[in-house]
Formats: C-alpha cells, sequence, structure tokens
C-alpha cells in the first residue's frame, strides 16, 4: 500500500491561516474529493490553526505543525498541533458555544469540525500543548457515478 | 467591501474570505458604517465570499448584537451551500433572516 504525507511547520500569525488550508486541501485533490468536501476540509483546518493562534498562543507567536496523511480506504487523516497553553477541560471546550475568546467568537469551531470530519480527536495537556487529530474518508468522484 | 445606504436599509456586500485573519477588519468596516447611517436593517451580501469558518458566524453574532441596541434587523443573503451550512450549525436563522443564493 502506497502511502502519502506531508509535515508543516508555520508561525501562528493569523495570515498562515489561509495558507494552511489551502495546502491541506491541496494536497487532499489527490484523492479526487468533490468541491463540498474540499470545502469540509478548508474549514475545518482553519478552525483548528486559528485555534493555536488564537488561543494556545495568545500573547506571542509558537510554531504550529500540520500533519497529513492518507491512510487507507481514501482516509484523509489531518494533525494540527501546538505546543501552546493547552486546554484545562477538553469536554468543557467541545462544547458548542463555549469560548474563552470574548465577544468576537461564536465558540462553535469545534463544533464546525466535528461536522464537516468524520472524527475529530483532541489531546492536550495544560502548559505543554494540544493535538487536534482529524479524520475524513473522501468518497471518489468517480465512484459516486 | 462596497456598502449602500437608502435611507433605512444598509446593504454591506462582502468580499473575500472570512476568517480570523480577516474578520477583523470587516468587522470595523461594518460598525463604522452602523454607527454613520443608523440603519432599521442590515443587509449583509455574501455573494462575493468565497471561504468563511466560524469566524464569520462570530462577525454575524456580534454585528447582530449591535444592531439590536437600536432594534434594528439583520439579513444575511446570497449565501453558497458551505456557507449556509455552517450558518444553520450555528442557528443563525433564529437571530436574522437568511437568504441562499441563486
Ligand atoms: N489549541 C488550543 N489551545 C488552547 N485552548 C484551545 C485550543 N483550541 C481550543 N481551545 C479552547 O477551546 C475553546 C473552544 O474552541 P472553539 O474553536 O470551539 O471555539 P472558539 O475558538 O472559542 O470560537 P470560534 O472557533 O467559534 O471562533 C476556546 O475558546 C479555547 O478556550
Ligand atoms: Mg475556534
Amino acid at each position: 500500500m502506497e502511502t502519502n504525507k506531508f509535515t508543516l511547520k508555520i508561525p501562528s500569525r493569523s495570515c498562515n491561516e489561509s495558507f494552511a488550508r489551502v495546502t491541506v486541501a491541496a494536497f487532499a485533490t489527490g484523492l479526487d474529493p468533490t468541491l463540498e468536501e474540499i470545502s469540509d476540509i478548508k474549514t475545518s483546518v482553519s478552525e483548528a490553526v486559528t485555534n493555536c493562534s488564537v488561543h494556545a498562543y495568545p500573547n506571542s507567536i509558537g510554531v504550529i505543525y500540520i500533519s497529513c496523511e492518507i491512510l487507507k480506504d481514501n482516509v484523509l487523516k489531518i494533525k494540527v498541533r501546538d505546543k501552546g497553553c493547552g486546554i484545562a477541560d477538553i469536554e468543557q471546550a467541545r462544547q458548542p458555544l463555549f469560548t474563552t475568546g470574548g465577544e468576537e467568537r461564536a465558540g462553535l469551531g469545534f463544533a464546525v469540525m466535528e461536522s464537516m470530519m468524520d472524527s475529530v480527536s483532541v489531546r492536550s495537556k495544560m502548559g505543554k500543548g494540544t493535538t487536534v487529530t482529524m479524520k475524513k474518508k473522501i468518497n471518489r468522484k468517480d465512484d459516486a457515478r | 467591501m462596497q456598502i449602500n445606504s437608502t435611507g433605512e436599509v444598509l446593504t454591506v456586500y462582502l468580499k473575500g474570505e472570512i476568517d480570523h485573519h480577516l474578520a477583523r477588519g470587516m468587522r470595523e468596516e461594518i460598525d463604522k458604517a452602523i454607527d454613520y447611517y443608523m440603519p432599521s436593517l442590515l443587509i449583509l451580501d455574501f455573494g462575493e465570499i468565497s471561504f468563511m469558518d466560524s469566524s464569520g458566524i462570530g462577525l454575524v453574532m456580534g454585528r447582530y448584537k449591535n444592531l439590536k441596541k437600536n432594534g434594528a434587523k439583520l439579513s444575511l443573503v446570497n449565501l453558497n451551500e458551505n456557507i449556509y451550512k455552517i450558518m444553520k450549525l450555528a442557528g443563525i436563522e433564529r437571530l436574522a433572516e437568511i437568504e441562499k443564493g441563486a
């Protein structure tokens, strides 16, 4: 079984949010996704990466590690990791509308990721960082017809 | 971003992508227009928006709260499928009238 993967390491500047999502989307095109699947992938990556720049590294620029891998059966695995502040209560953080981000954040990032990906898992340690792992099976366009 | 005001109605034509990086500038411009024109209805036109994540929900919710202070209403128009999906997930239809694009 051939596998394909890449790793990306970027500073948590907000201008890199679009670079990250476009890069993952470009990698995913190898799986022949539909436009909707591409959009779901872009949105989910944007959520995870934005959380790193907004929450993990609130007052500084840290490093965001993004790695992608194609698993068997056309499953795309995306991992977004930071070495930031960590999440105290993951269950609470994943609740829709929960936010520590103030007025302009909706608290729906995790809810969006969960609705668009097949699975979302979160591992975190206070003061050490957070890893969000998402998986999505891509239904080849050609097979659908 | 283009802004059009006809008396009571303020229409803002959003352009480009709405993420955390770009939402701030949009927010400031929209709020400036709301303060200036004091509309009773704000229409946000998403026709030229190619990408949106939950920062767009925050943008809409924030403007809703801002408008509510003056009893003004909010309407979202020309949403593509992906944007509509995110707005529905957030339950925005309880705050604003939503009209999908053609
Ligand atoms: N990488 C992270 N590091 C530290 N805390 C995080 C991280 N990701 C999420 N969180 C915490 O989880 C909460 C919920 O995240 P979520 O993305 O669902 O909502 P939000 O970022 O607050 O708002 P939105 O994504 O709608 O703009 C955040 O407010 C923050 O407290
Ligand atoms: Mg978020």
